[in-house]
């Protein structure tokens, strides 16, 4: 609150200017700067991404014929187990929240920092030390966690699981839960504080709206996994029995508190990538957002019905109350409906200029559709009981995550590369990689959808030449190729772009909200000058003063509003 | 002010509801009480910033139109290096190790962790760029 | 028995054709104008369930498909129709369009009623799969334990185990309602018949409840869903459903004895 009173004085005080500062690696440890730790996070969960594709590849490889001895099958268990942990824990969300919005949040909101560095710099290395603890499994005696990533007791026990691994893979969920919660508080912390004047909750742009909503559901979701995971472990170790039959307890309290974790998580996944393809159609199409309060709404609602679908993963224990999650997990189907019709309304009479940014949203929304149906499927308790545990499952999350996590997720990582380096990628390499990533990911996950309705559970490291799962997971092992090779070309076009650099403009692609408004990439402290923001839309109205949304002011006006 | 207070209100008053239905539907009690905590994470932080928004005039970031002299103050004070942050992670990550291997570790981490939770606050407390 | 004797044979036909087409009919109407599809009664690449509860799921799946379809078709023919027709022409700027309340209610309305309706099929289908019936024909205790499946039929005193190298058998009566009993003695396991449209979890220290009304005879695979350790692939099991009077001279032949 000192802050809040401090700004009510009228001094013309400025934020601190800066020392020169250290240089090299101790800088580089150092430094408080939430664009460089948002890049450092977006760098680091790239890395952990290409690992546990590399993963997938395996896991695919060894489905790829019946009966296959590629990996045994205990290799095969900690193959899925870590990743699934880590596409989840390290990439999807960490990528997004760590390192999109660490960028993009203050300077969208104007604002020179994140509302506490300090914190925001532990975070980050909570996270790449918990990270480095969930590889460490590997070079264990006992080998990784192979529980899969919800670790269900008392499959996760110390009978059951004995070794290191899995407590190497407790550890670094801790670690990066603690990460996560840190990272929600600064979040919802500056954006609730450190807004520049004019800019009042309803002109934000929609990406900082969709991190607000994620850094409240972090704060709902994190501190129950955390709760869960310390339980586990005294499980292990000190002899509690929270979840273990014998002394009392309950396995299915496991399921319940991961879940009730697990379900916000989706959605604290997904948020943050819905709002960046909601800042790249209207850009592409030279229009406003289409119905921006009514999308405000809807991750609202998703929030909020988020909380109380978790037992949709448990439909199958016979120990929930089927009709009410039943209903409610059907009912998040109408606020995602409506942001997906929001983008088409969005496009609908634009100017659609197809460059990378907005062919790879075009194919996230394509995904994400196809496994959003899917998913009211298995909102249906009687459908999930054919369903559940099966390729069908898994065919929806990979649709699901995949599509938000990788296609949204390179749509905002080209649209905002020019900021974040001050160089442009090439065209021509993210078009190929779209394509290639397209069409392996839908050759993959098209024909899981048919193995998990005949039948084919999931985790499963073998399969009988009788079962007739062959020729569907053929196809599906070669469209994962496809995407790899699809991320070859994207470390080419890295590599291009690295090596022979081609200068960016500060505002290559007439952006709309005010990281558009500072130059590529931004000084120190964000801004020399923020634009007098009085719409939704403040770096549009400044350059296109004809069509502004919000007031346009005199010349006069301009030149005492605009803030040093 | 006051729409961030009306929004963790209307969070807390959504999760009260649901927790109300679900609550008097299933008797279930591990996730009524989880709902529950939801709810209270949604109705404590909106009272008080409700309290606050009554006690204060809006800011410039809650004003439509705000003028020049409403828009200048301070913003804060930002720190731009510090290794503290790091020492404490480097810590953080030796304790976990040692929760694994029970090891030596965990009086490095904790001496770790203690002096960059002090240096810390001190360099804070001093405020400012650092 | 051997994993390869074991068949992933299809259930279909052998029902009342006139109640499937009810069914079918009821659910397409979720759909506005794909009627014309419930004659005709796509499997949509599902098994079309070999038991009578199995069978309300699979019709169950078939409406859900059917609106998925219809929903699908109109969102992606909105996108593509979009992508084609605002491609970039000019550098003109386009009106620039906030919002439109009343195609904003539309879509919210809309699905709203789509969801209310398939979430009354749902409760309709859920509480005829879940019913128990208070007096069955057959009862069975299924114990899942790493790795295999124990199944006990209390009636004649029959024990059948099973392990990663011997997958047992469940045997039950065509028409007649079995009782089955479900429990695990170490971890989570998912007790999984594709052809029944049926899985439910074997939990420890929690006994679960469901009846199964076999309408077509044949051999079934059933498997493990739920991941359970190291040999999880590996802990299938059979069903074969034998008609009343073969399942009466089977029980009786087997009581008392334990086949491991």
């Amino acid at each position: 609150m000192t802050l809040l009173e401090q700004k009510g004085e009228a001094s013309a005080h400025l934020p601190v200017e800066h020392h020169q500062g250290p240089t090299g690696y101790y800088r580089w440890l150092s430094s408080t700067d939430h664009k460089v730790i948002g890049k450092n996070y977006m760098y680091t969960s790239l890395v952990f991404m290409l690992i546990a594709g590399l993963m997938a590849m395996l896991i695919r490889t060894q489905l790829a014929s019946p009966n296959s001895t590629f990996v045994s099958q205990q290799t095969y268990n900690e193959l899925f187990t870590i990743h699934g942990s880590m596409m989840l824990y390290l990439f999807a969300g960490p990528f997004a929240f760590g390192g999109f919005a660490n960028y993009l949040i203050p300077l969208q909101i104007g604002a020179p920092d994140m509302a506490f560095p300090r914190l925001n710099a532990l975070s980050y290395w909570l996270y790449l030390t918990g990270g480095i603890t969930m590889l460490l499994g590997f070079f264990t005696a006992s080998g990784a966690a192979a529980f899969g990533w919800v670790g269900y007791a008392p499959l996760s026990s110390s009978t059951n699981s004995p070794g290191a691994g899995p407590d190497l893979w407790i550890v670094s969920i801790a670690l990066v839960g603690f990460s996560g919660i840190f990272t929600g508080v600064n979040l919802v912390t500056t954006i609730f504080y450190l807004r520049a004047p004019g800019m009042t909750m309803f002109r934000m742009p929609i990406f900082t709206w969709n991190m607000l909503v994620t850094g409240l559901l972090i704060l709902i979701a994190f501190p129950v996994l955390t709760a869960a995971l310390i339980m586990l472990y005294a499980d292990r170790h000190f002899g509690t029995h929270v979840y273990s039959v014998k002394g009392g307890g309950s396995p299915v309290l496991w399921q319940n508190l991961f879940w009730f974790f697990g379900h916000p998580e989706v959605y604290i996944l997904a948020l943050p990538f819905f709002g960046m393809v909601s800042e790249i159609f209207p850009v592409f199409s030279k229009k406003p957002i289409f119905g921006y309060k009514g999308l405000v709404f809807a991750t609202l609602a998703i929030a909020g019905l988020s909380t109380g679908v978790w037992a949709h993963h448990m439909f199958t224990t016979g120990t929930v109350l089927l009709p009410f999650f039943s209903a409610l997990s059907l009912l998040i189907a109408v606020p995602t409906g409506i942001k997906i019709f929001t983008w088409i309304g969005t496009m609908w009479g634009g100017q659609l200029d197809f460059k990378a940014p907005l062919t790879w949203a075009v194919g996230f929304i394509v995904a994400f559709t196809m496994g959003g149906i899917t998913g009211v499927f298995l909102a249906s308790p009687p459908i999930d009981f054919a369903t559940h545990d099966t390729y069908f499952v898994v065919a929806h999350f990979h649709q699901v995550l995949f599509g938000t996590t990788i296609f949204a997720g390179f749509a905002g990582f080209f649209f905002w590369f020019p900021k974040l380096t001050g160089r442009m990628y090439r065209e021509k390499l993210a078009k190929l990689q779209f394509w290639l990533v397209f069409i392996g990911f839908n050759l993959t996950f098209l024909p899981q959808y048919l193995l998990g309705l005949r039948g084919m559970p999931r985790r499963i490291a073998v399969y009988a030449t009788t079962d007739h799962f062959t020729f569907l997971n053929r196809l599906s092992t070669a469209g994962a190729y496809l995407t790899a090779i699809g991320f070859v070309v994207f470390l080419v076009n890295m590599w291009v772009s690295w090596r022979s650099p081609i200068k960016a403009p500060d505002n290559p692609w007439d952006g709309h909200a005010l990281e558009w408004a500072t130059s590529s990439p931004p000084p120190s402290h964000n801004f020399h000058k923020v634009p007098p923001i009085r719409s939704n839309r403040p770096t549009w109205d400044m350059n296109h003063p004809e069509h502004a949304d919000g007031r346009v002011m005199t010349a006069a006006e301009l030149s005492r509003e605009v803030l040093d | 002010m006051k729409f961030e207070h009306k929004l963790y209100l209307g969070l807390g008053v959504f999760f009260a509801v649901i927790v109300a239905i679900y609550w008097f539907w299933s008797g279930e009690s591990g996730g009524s009480t989880l709902i529950l905590a939801s709810a209270l994470l949604g109705l404590v932080p909106g009272a008080y910033l409700g309290w606050w928004a009554m006690r204060m005039k809006p800011r410039p970031e809650d004003l439509e139109d705000p003028t020049s002299e409403e828009s200048t103050g301070v913003v804060g004070a930002f720190p731009t290096y510090t290794i503290w942050p790091f020492v404490m992670g480097m810590g953080a990550f030796m304790i976990g190790l040692a929760m694994v291997f029970g090891s030596w570790t965990l009086v490095i981490g904790f001496a770790f962790a203690i002096s960059a939770a002090i240096s810390v606050t001190l360099e804070s407390k001093r405020g400012g760029a650092v | 028995m051997k994993r390869s004797t074991i068949k992933t044979a299809r259930a279909e036909g052998n029902s009342p054709a006139s109640r499937r087409v009810r069914w079918g009919a009821k659910l397409a109407g979720l759909a506005v104008g794909s009627v014309a599809l419930a004659g005709c009664s796509p499997a949509f690449g599902a098994y079309r369930g070999a038991t009578t509860q199995g069978r309300s799921t699979f019709h169950l799946f078939q409406g859900f498909a059917i609106t998925a379809i219809f929903v699908g078709g109109i969102t992606f023919g909105l996108l593509f129709f979009v992508l084609l027709r605002y491609r970039k022409k000019s550098d003109a700027i386009p009106k620039q369009r906030h919002s439109n309340v009343k195609i904003e209610i539309l879509y919210t309305v809309i699905p709203i009623l789509i969801v209310v309706g398939l979430f009354f099929f749902t409760v309709k289908v859920e509480n005829k799969v879940d019913a128990l019936n208070p007096s069955p024909n057959v009862k069975v205790t299924v114990t899942a334990f790493q790795w295999g499946w124990k199944f006990y039929y209390p009636a004649t005193n029959t024990t059948v185990i099973g392990s990663i190298k011997h997958y047992p058998q469940l045997v039950l009566p065509e028409g007649e309602t079995t009782a089955i009993t479900l429990v695990s003695q170490d971890v989570v396991h998912g007790f999984y018949i594709p052809a029944f449209n049926f899985s439910r979890y074997a939990l420890p220290g929690f006994v679960n409840h469901f009846d199964f009304t076999p309408t077509s005879a044949g051999t079934y695979i059933g498997r493990c869903s739920q991941l359970c350790g190291l040999y999880h692939s590996e802990m299938l099991f059979s069903v074969k459903v034998l008609s009343a009077q073969q399942f009466q001279s089977w029980t009786s032949s087997q009581a008392g004895k334990v086949t491991a």
